[in-house]
């Protein structure tokens, strides 16, 4: 049979209006796609390459919008929008990694529709598995992306299984950066996962990037207030200054005294098909001064053990390079 | 400079507030009664026959109206590399195979879904390299290039030898025998005369044109008559590629098309996809529009050709070229013969000026998108090739790049290619010193690979020349009894202002105020001339030209009736502030109004009874039909010629790179031009930075992607292909021109779209090269991954010449 691309097909859909009706339509439908920002999911409608009999858009569901004190830190809801994020005081005065994570994603316009909640559920962008080849995490038993002739510079140097794509959220090392919770409803039941945990690799099932199944759903992100007011940094090379997914990233949120590193939490992405946090290089940090020599060190040991595909050997310096900067460079807001 | 009132004065764009409120209707905003939606099925591989369609079940589902083939086309013109709508063996991953008609888009696209299509694959090829191997594969069955034997196209099968392959060796372009080539002078000893010999292998991208409206079309019949709804650069022209398309007779197609969101070149005189609508409306006697998408713009969009090059500069230690030797091999796609790579040499001698120079090339076809003009073509291709290898030519020599433009950019009486082509004009020496000046050369090259932090500064400077003109086009205008001068153009309105800036030549001719003047485009049924392509920057040139000579035409007519009605000769009269006076009896006068209703009644040539007999059939139907309505101002541009126009635009850069991150700032940008007289200053600025702007796409980001193995595209989506945005666009960028006027037009001005592409792109892959320190890519884009892999001294991971990566 012939195929057509580049045109979405047509689905039923559903607007609910609180979190209840969502959660009992994802109860009702199998296969019901929540959508929130849409950036994602209509690419991959447009594909034809998914395609639900049921979406359920999330858009006018209040309470999974804004962002609100929580015990000292924030709760910010999971349709809350990346300019929204960017542009709140406390967001910016206190959690700054986050703000700035937030301004480096795509452009304006894709920032007022993208939403934090979708920005950590969206799916890899490698161009083999987005274009319909049946892959391994497509379910098939082959990686386009991982032989001699693949075009793979945007391909991940950590974690591979099988599949070699990476994550390409910008938010989300900032969010592990933070040690930030996700809420996830699913059913009768609310789950509360750290960061790290949410974000999961091909090892653990390859056709996933996060822990969320069918019939759950994101309904907010909660930032404690432990690592308020740090030093921060983050930072996304890129080929163009907008409209563009990352080549790496780093996030790095530090505590010091006097100079010091008192204690440090360090992410990274687009190296591996999940969001890194590089606790080796966190504990070799703690109790060392802020300099030069020890930026370079972390930077160095954060390399180690990467593996090359055909086109990504660049990324190894430049994930060391960030590395350093997220040290040498961090400042309190 | 002549005194103007509405020449060189800033004008807003005559349709800001229709396209700021969204009032501007383009093609795919229209509906009509009954209106049915096509969509395509294209092809999935890079080449295949198509052995076998069943449309059965697709034509069996409620909604679904017509299906078109192939088979429902007219004849093509007879080339082997014609291209037509729609084919049996697609010739690269997206060409269109069929179009279904239904009720709407959903239903279409399912109905393309539920058809049954067998595809035999073909031998495919990617990159042009590959099909010159011994028993390399051919892009299409009956060959990989095409010869021009006795007036036919004749299509081959061309390998090089194992020899000319060993001669390459590993990363070398393999020289065998050019299908095109060309020299002056004496190549060897413009060498043996040079201090320095730079020579070198060097990639440019083939990239699309990305216009932000793709190729959308409707069509519907009234009886025999096509109306079709377009995105098109050329109004005018554009009604004869549609109606060879559908297979009728061009006086039966009304062209509609008043706004055009960019074309770059790839919409000059209709687009390949045309003929759908009209022909699926034809078949189902309803209106049928055909939405193209974002994919398949990247597809049958048309791009730039890309070139494999070996590319040898003789350099003398005062700056000077002695000799220039070039090698391109030009990925073409599959149909057509583009001649980017003879313009792209042509250029760099008209550049530099080398006594000596030679040019070969050959064009090889590809399985891959069809190639067609791009903004500059060949043009662009040679400045971002060549100003980073005159960079390093200068740089072994320790000569500033403003001293080495100095001793080559030519003057007012060089030629250029091996024909000795005389320029009209050339400012081009001028533009170089007072864009130095503004960007404060001698200051910001000082500036050269200073290091701040991690960010390192660079400097680039590059000179771009294109063609900015044509001649012997119809001027059309018509003085009514309101007193407003009815201004028709047959040029497109693709954002360039040019249906209004050049109108101005006729409005300026019998001093008309500018709100007393209405434009008439956009609509083959409103009576046009005949027209320029809106293309190679020829409209500027050849339409104030036109319309200067209409407006010539209506002051003499003016004039004559003047003298008529109140005494005395023609020459007496003055025409003025919208009246004709008598010079010394300012007592005899007459409105333009009363003027235009003395014309009606006057008949003859005053009203368009009678016509001048050297205009163009378009403009006798035009004119004939516009008989009896006013004051008649019709002329062929038969104004004198002096050698081939071209305008110059001359970038200079600075750039910073982050010597971790291999990231790029670009912090300031001036564009210098000679551009001739500037006909609208807000205009001109909006070319020069819009043009470089793409420039700055070529050397930075813009790019295809190809699957080497499977022989398909990733880069078709905006963010893959990555053509420049606004944010990657400095705060600081500025224009200056030289404002000469060139002396072979009415009112002095040159086109000026072009030139600045080459300008932005030379400019910024240069800087790049000088902040690290004269790194030598050889290729664009320059991205940044291998910035990073060049400062950390890592081998590319490909091959220098290899195409799409």
């Amino acid at each position: 049979m012939a195929i057509i691309r580049d045109m979405m097909a047509a689905f039923e859909l559903f607007q609910p209006a609180s979190i209840d009706e969502t959660v009992d339509l994802l109860g009702r439908f199998d296969d019901g796609w929540v959508l929130a920002g849409g950036l994602d999911s209509f690419e991959w409608f447009k594909m034809r390459h998914r395609r639900p009999r049921v979406v359920i858009d999330v858009s006018g569901v209040e309470e999974l919008k804004g962002i609100r004190d929580s015990d000292g830190g924030l709760e910010i809801g999971a349709m809350t929008t990346l300019t929204e994020i960017v542009t709140n005081e406390t967001i910016r005065q206190r959690f700054g990694v986050l703000s700035t994570a937030a301004y480096a994603v795509a452009t304006p316009q894709i920032r007022n529709q993208g939403t934090i909640g979708g920005n950590i559920s969206q799916d890899t962008r490698c161009w083999y598995y987005r274009g319909g080849w049946p892959c391994y995490r497509d379910g098939g038993n082959i990686c386009y992306a991982d032989t001699p002739t693949s075009m793979n510079r945007e391909h991940c140097i950590f974690g591979a299984s099988r599949c070699v794509a990476v994550n390409p959220s910008d938010t989300a090392p900032a969010l592990i950066a933070l040690d930030a919770k996700i809420v996830v409803r699913s059913g009768g039941s609310e789950r509360v996962f750290d960061a790290e945990d949410f974000f999961i690799g091909p090892s653990t099932d390859i056709t996933r990037m996060t822990v969320l199944k069918p019939g759950d759903l994101v309904t907010a992100v909660r930032i404690p207030a432990e690592w308020a007011d740090s030093a921060f940094y983050f930072e996304k090379a890129r080929d163009r200054q907008s409209w563009d997914f990352p080549l790496v990233n780093v996030a790095t949120a530090i505590k010091t005294s006097g100079g010091t590193i008192q204690d440090i939490r360090l992410a990274v992405n687009a190296v591996a098909p999940y969001p890194m946090r590089l606790t080796r290089v966190e504990d070799q940090l703690r109790g060392q001064p802020i300099n030069e020599d020890v930026a370079l060190a972390a930077g160095e040991m954060a390399i180690q053990g990467a593996h090359l595909l055909r086109q990504n050997a660049y990324k190894v310096p430049l994930l060391r390079n960030l590395v350093k900067r997220a040290i040498r460079d961090a400042e309190v807001q | 400079m002549a005194d103007f009132k509405l020449i060189g004065k800033n004008f807003g764009p005559p349709d800001l507030e229709a396209k700021i409120t969204g009032r501007a209707k383009y093609a795919e905003d229209f509906r009509a009664e009954g209106m049915l939606f096509a969509k395509l099925l294209v092809s999935p591989m890079p080449h295949c026959r198509v052995t076998r369609i069943d449309a059965s079940d697709a034509l069996a589902m409620p909604g679904v109206e017509a299906i078109l083939t192939a088979d429902d086309l007219p004849e093509g013109r007879g080339a082997p590399n014609d291209e037509r709508a729609l084919t049996m063996e697609p010739l690269y991953e997206g060409e269109p195979i069929l179009a279904v008609a239904a009720v709407d888009e959903t239903t279409a696209a399912d109905a393309i879904d539920r058809i049954g299509i067998g595809l035999e694959p073909l031998p495919f090829v990617i990159d042009p390299l590959d099909s010159l191997r011994p028993g390399g594969p051919d892009a299409r069955v009956d060959g990989n290039i095409s010869m021009r034997v006795e007036d036919q196209t004749v299509l081959e099968s061309r390998k090089w030898s194992q020899e000319v392959w060993a001669a390459a060796g590993e990363d070398g372009l393999p020289m065998g025998e050019p299908t095109r080539e060309w020299s002056i002078g004496d190549i060897d000893a413009g060498f043996a005369e040079a201090d320095v010999i730079i020579e070198e292998n060097v990639f440019h991208q083939s990239q699309t044109h990305h216009p932000l409206e793709p190729r959308s079309c409707m069509a519907y019949w009234r009886g025999r008559k096509l109306h079709i709804h377009v995105s098109t650069q050329s109004t005018a022209r554009t009604v004869a590629p549609v109606a060879r398309g559908v297979g009728i007779d061009p006086s039966d197609v009304v062209v509609v098309g008043e706004y055009c969101g960019g074309g770059f070149g790839s919409k000059i005189s209709g687009t390949v996809n045309m003929p759908i609508p009209a022909l699926l409306a034809r078949k189902t006697g309803r209106p049928v529009m055909l939405r193209v998408t974002r994919d398949e713009e990247n597809y049958f969009g048309r791009a730039r050709p890309g070139f494999q090059s070996w590319i040898k500069i003789g350099m003398r230690r005062d700056g000077r070229v002695t000799a220039i030797d070039m090698y391109i091999v030009q990925d073409n796609g599959p149909y057509g013969s583009q001649g980017d790579h003879n313009t792209a040499a042509t250029m760099a001698h008209l550049t530099y000026q080398p006594e000596n120079m030679r040019f070969r090339g050959i064009t090889i076809f590809t399985n891959t998108p069809p190639r067609g003009a791009q903004r500059g073509p060949g043009g662009v291709q040679e400045v971002a090739m060549m100003a980073p290898l005159m960079d390093k030519a200068c740089r072994e020599l320790g000569i500033d790049r403003v001293d080495h433009l100095r001793a080559n950019l030519p003057g007012h009486n060089a030629t250029m290619g091996p024909a000795q082509t005389q320029l009209s004009s050339c400012f081009v020496r001028e533009a170089l010193e007072l864009g130095a000046e503004r960007f404060e050369w001698a200051r910001k090259s000082a500036m050269s690979g200073r290091r701040e932090g991690t960010k390192v500064t660079g400097i680039g400077v590059a000179a771009s020349p294109y063609t900015a003109g044509s001649f012997g086009f119809d001027g059309l205008a018509v003085l009514r009894p309101d007193g407003k001068l009815y201004i028709h153009q047959g040029i497109g309105n693709l954002g360039t202002h040019s249906i209004a800036d050049t109108g101005k030549a006729a409005a300026e001719c019998i001093d008309i105020s500018w709100d007393q003047c209405e434009i008439i485009w956009g609509d083959t049924s409103r009576h046009l001339p005949w027209s320029s392509v809106q293309a190679g920057s020829q409209t500027t040139h050849a339409h104030t030209r036109a319309n200067w000579a209409a407006g010539l035409d209506l002051k003499r007519k003016l004039q004559q009736i003047a003298a008529m009605d109140l005494g005395g000769s023609p020459a007496e009269y003055e025409v003025t502030g919208g009246r004709v006076v008598h010079a010394s009896d300012r007592a005899r006068t007459m409105s333009f109004n009363r003027a235009a209703s003395r014309a009606i009644e006057l008949g003859g040539i005053f009203d368009g009874h009678e016509l001048p007999e050297d205009l163009n059939d378009m403009t006798v139907a035009s004119a004939t039909a516009l008989v009896g309505q006013g004051l008649m101002g019709v002329s062929r541009d038969n104004f004198e010629r002096g050698g081939r126009l071209q305008s110059w635009v001359v970038g200079f850069a600075r750039v910073e790179v982050d010597i971790e991150t291999g990231m790029v700032d670009i912090i300031e940008y001036v564009g210098a031009t000679d551009c001739g007289t500037v006909l609208n200053p807000r205009s001109l600025r909006a070319q020069v930075l819009g043009g470089s702007i793409q420039g700055f796409g070529v050397a930075r980001s813009q790019k295809w992607v190809y699957d080497p193995q499977w022989g398909v595209p990733f880069t078709k989506g905006f963010h893959m292909a990555k053509p420049p945005t606004i944010l990657d666009v400095p705060l600081d960028m500025d224009v200056v021109a030289v404002d000469e006027p060139d002396p072979f037009n009415p009112v002095g001005c040159k086109g000026i779209g072009e030139p600045p592409m080459g300008a932005g792109a030379g400019a910024i892959a240069g800087a790049i090269e000088d902040a690290l320190g004269g790194v030598g890519f050889n290729r664009t884009p320059i991205t940044t991954d291998m910035i990073m892999a060049a400062l950390e001294d890592q081998p590319q991971p490909f091959r220098g010449l290899t195409a799409h990566i």
